[in-house]
């Protein structure tokens, strides 16, 4: 567009436009820049500082780390410093069997999680998606609600409904339905019902957004060609939200995995699950160095599914919807 | 042998008392909530008929059209189908398919599975899907867009994959809503053509839905004139041009020219009209109207002539001023202002290169027509 501008005009007055273009150029690369300066800082600085964390050892002091990269002796004690740096914290990490068990059982539990969030949240966002135009807004309201209220203090109120005295118990003992209290709090299922709790609204929006977006008639002409309305549901409407689907399942999947607050205050001492994990190398132990090495490796096992969520939401574009 | 309009027409198995009625729309009557769609309504349409359900938005084509389909269930009424009776059956067990208005192609499918679907849903047989599916591709002429997605396509093939898709089942009946709405008007003028040719070599029964007049009148045996979810008039294009049976009618399909006024003598053959701004008008169908009775006659601009000097042989002749002329190549469009007020408008073919009688604005100048060129609306 710049180079047809400057090369429209360049044949009357070509030092001038040359500069209108370099100009626009400047402009144009301005606005671009600044949300590049947001990641450089807020995302990039802060992962360096991590990642060279990672590669020092602990030391009693503060912080408590050996210096890495510092001119403090001058430029030779910065080589020491650099060759003293090193990844014995990430060969640790292969060594004790409790790291690797900590990441798997966080990817099992966070992807269970993620296909019970979908299994809840696809008939809310059907439901709102069907709704009358007129009270969709107030159910899109209903689902961000909960977010008005603090994250820990809804989790915990799960412990007040879970505990073996608590709502849930009392109501089914009451109803005679049970006659010993379930033991749930402290388990995995509660772990379960806590995320699919916290992460519902990030599973519904997604999916409402991409099945409110599709036409109707879609359905009707299913129907019309002679498919029943369960066949047209799995032949168009499922197909036709996966990009839904996927944003959805990934938004809940990524935050899951290195979920901390809800294994901590719903699952009780014994899980075993990678944001503990992090949480008590790095407060209990103040060993900073592997705690951000666990941080590193966490980072990278979530790059994979991040990836796969950028190159379906490239499809989803491509195809024009 | 004299009829009306252009075209002779053979097929017409309305005028036929044994004829057996295909699709039957028995008293129905739609309501969604207080708004009454379709008011106790009564149609016939004939097998192999390509029928058009013509009105204004809001008239209640579109729910008579989904009625049929069976996306809605009438109110009230009854709708046959080859003597079946259709309440209760779903969209998807009725033999009739449906071409929708924003063609409703699935985004995901390819241009082939797109057709194939219906044939699926059926349980054809993969080998006898592959050659229909082949065969709607040659029909339509998009044999070699078979492998594409509907976005990678231009609006008119989109518009004939949604065609192939819907006839691919071999449907008792065709229902088109809105066919052409999306298509500009050059490439809607040949598929007007394409859409007959199609009718004829499937031999299906057609029903579209349309709001363009020029295309029911282009398309359709018979057309049915809709208002406020009733039925206005039931009749061959050339009978709803030449023959309007009411006021509603006559306006809503192409130009007319309305002069109120009262019977003041009527006989066998004749019927003398005095206007109510003194006009004298002989007509030779008067139709149900008595003597004396309110009546209005209507008659088409191209069947007015004008001329700068009274014809000497004209039965009906009114003078006036040339109010506005409108040169468009193919005809000549005139406003004469009559004496007595009223403005009439004319049109004449532009038959020949030169033109004896070259008429301006603010000229003097006569309009007549023959007794039997208007007809007279008692409704």
């Amino acid at each position: 567009m710049t180079h047809i501008a400057a090369t429209a005009s360049s044949s009357t007055q070509p030092a001038e436009a040359l500069l209108t273009t370099l100009a626009k150029g400047f402009v144009n690369r301005l606005v671009i820049i600044i949300p590049y300066l947001w990641l450089l800082f807020f995302f990039l600085v802060p992962f360096i500082i991590v990642f060279k964390i990672s590669l020092s050892q602990t030391a009693i002091s503060m912080p408590p780390y050996t210096p890495v990269l510092d001119f403090k002796d001058g430029v030779a004690g910065f080589f020491a410093g650099f060759r003293a740096l090193n990844f014995d914290n990430y060969t640790w990490l292969t060594q004790d069997a409790l790291y690797f068990n900590a990441y798997v059982t966080s990817l099992i539990i966070a992807g269970i999680s993620t296909i019970l969030t979908l299994i809840v949240g696809y008939p809310i966002a059907y439901g709102m998606a069907r709704a009358p135009a007129t009270i969709r807004p107030t159910l899109l309201m209903l689902v961000i609600l909960p977010f008005w209220t603090s994250f820990l203090i809804r989790v915990y109120a799960w412990i007040g409904i879970l505990k073996p005295e608590g709502l849930l118990n009392q109501v089914l003992l009451a109803t005679g339905l049970i006659s010993q209290p379930l033991v749930i709090l402290n388990t995995y299922t509660a772990i379960f019902i806590g995320i699919v709790y916290s992460y519902l609204p990030f599973m519904v929006l997604p999916l409402y957004s991409s099945l409110e977006k599709m036409d109707y008639s879609l359905i009707e002409a299913a129907q019309d060609l002679g498919c029943p309305p369960t066949g047209a549901f799995w032949k168009i409407t499922f197909p036709l939200s996966l990009p839904g689907v996927v944003a959805g399942c990934l938004l809940v999947f990524i935050p899951a995995v290195g979920e901390f607050v809800i294994p901590d205050l719903l699952g009780g001492s014994q899980t075993l699950m990678i944001g503990k994990t992090l949480w008590n190398e790095f407060f209990s132990n103040r060993d900073w160095p592997v705690s951000s090495a666990v941080a590193v490796i966490l980072l990278l096992v979530l790059t994979i599914p991040i990836m796969f969520f950028q190159q379906a939401q490239a499809k989803a574009q491509e195809q024009g919807r | 042998m004299k009829s009306l309009g252009s075209i002779r027409r053979d097929f017409a198995p309305w005028n036929d008392p044994n004829a057996k009625p295909y699709i039957q729309f028995d008293k129905v009557t739609k309501k969604f909530g207080d708004f009454t769609a379709v008011n106790n309504l009564s149609l016939t349409i004939f097998e192999r008929e390509f029928f058009a359900l013509l009105g204004a938005s809001g008239c209640g084509k579109s729910t008579l059209l989904r009625m049929l389909a069976g996306f809605e269930e009438p109110s009230a009424g009854r709708i046959l189908l080859d003597g079946q009776d259709l309440r209760g059956i779903p969209p998807y067990k009725r033999p009739v398919n449906m071409m929708f208005q924003s063609y409703a192609l699935f985004p995901h499918m390819t241009v082939e599975k797109n057709i194939a679907f219906g044939l699926k849903q059926e349980g054809m047989p993969g080998p006898d899907i592959e050659k229909r599916v082949a065969e709607m591709l040659k029909l339509v002429k998009l044999e070699q867009f078979a492998k594409r997605k509907p976005h990678q396509l231009s609006g008119g093939q989109r518009q004939r994959v949604a065609l192939a898709r819907s006839v691919a089942k071999r449907p008792k009946v065709l229902l088109l809503d809105e066919p052409l709405g999306a298509l500009d008007k050059k490439l809607r003028e040949e598929t007007q053509f394409e859409l007959m040719d199609l009718q004829q070599e499937l031999g299906l029964t057609f029903v579209v839905v349309t709001h363009d007049q020029e295309e029911a009148m282009t398309m359709a045996d018979r057309i049915a004139i809709m208002d406020k979810g009733e039925v206005m008039q039931v009749a061959t294009p050339a009978e709803i041009y030449e023959a309007p049976a009411s006021r509603f009618v006559a306006h809503f399909v192409g130009n007319v020219n309305m002069f109120e006024g009262k019977v003041a003598e009527r006989s066998a053959n004749t019927t003398r009209i005095t206007g109510a701004t003194g006009a004298q008008i002989v007509v030779d169908n008067g139709g149900a109207a008595a003597a004396g009775a309110d009546i209005v006659f209507a008659i088409r601009p191209e069947k007015i002539k004008v001329s700068s000097k009274k014809p000497a042989d004209a039965v009906n002749a009114l003078e006036g001023e040339i109010y506005d002329v409108a040169y468009l190549g193919d005809m000549t469009v005139y406003h004469i202002k009559l004496d007595d007020g009223q403005i009439v408008r004319a049109s004449a073919l532009n038959a020949s290169r030169i033109t004896d009688d070259p008429l301006t604005w603010n000229d003097r100048a006569w309009v007549s027509f023959r007794p039997d060129a208007g007809v007279v609306l008692t409704r």
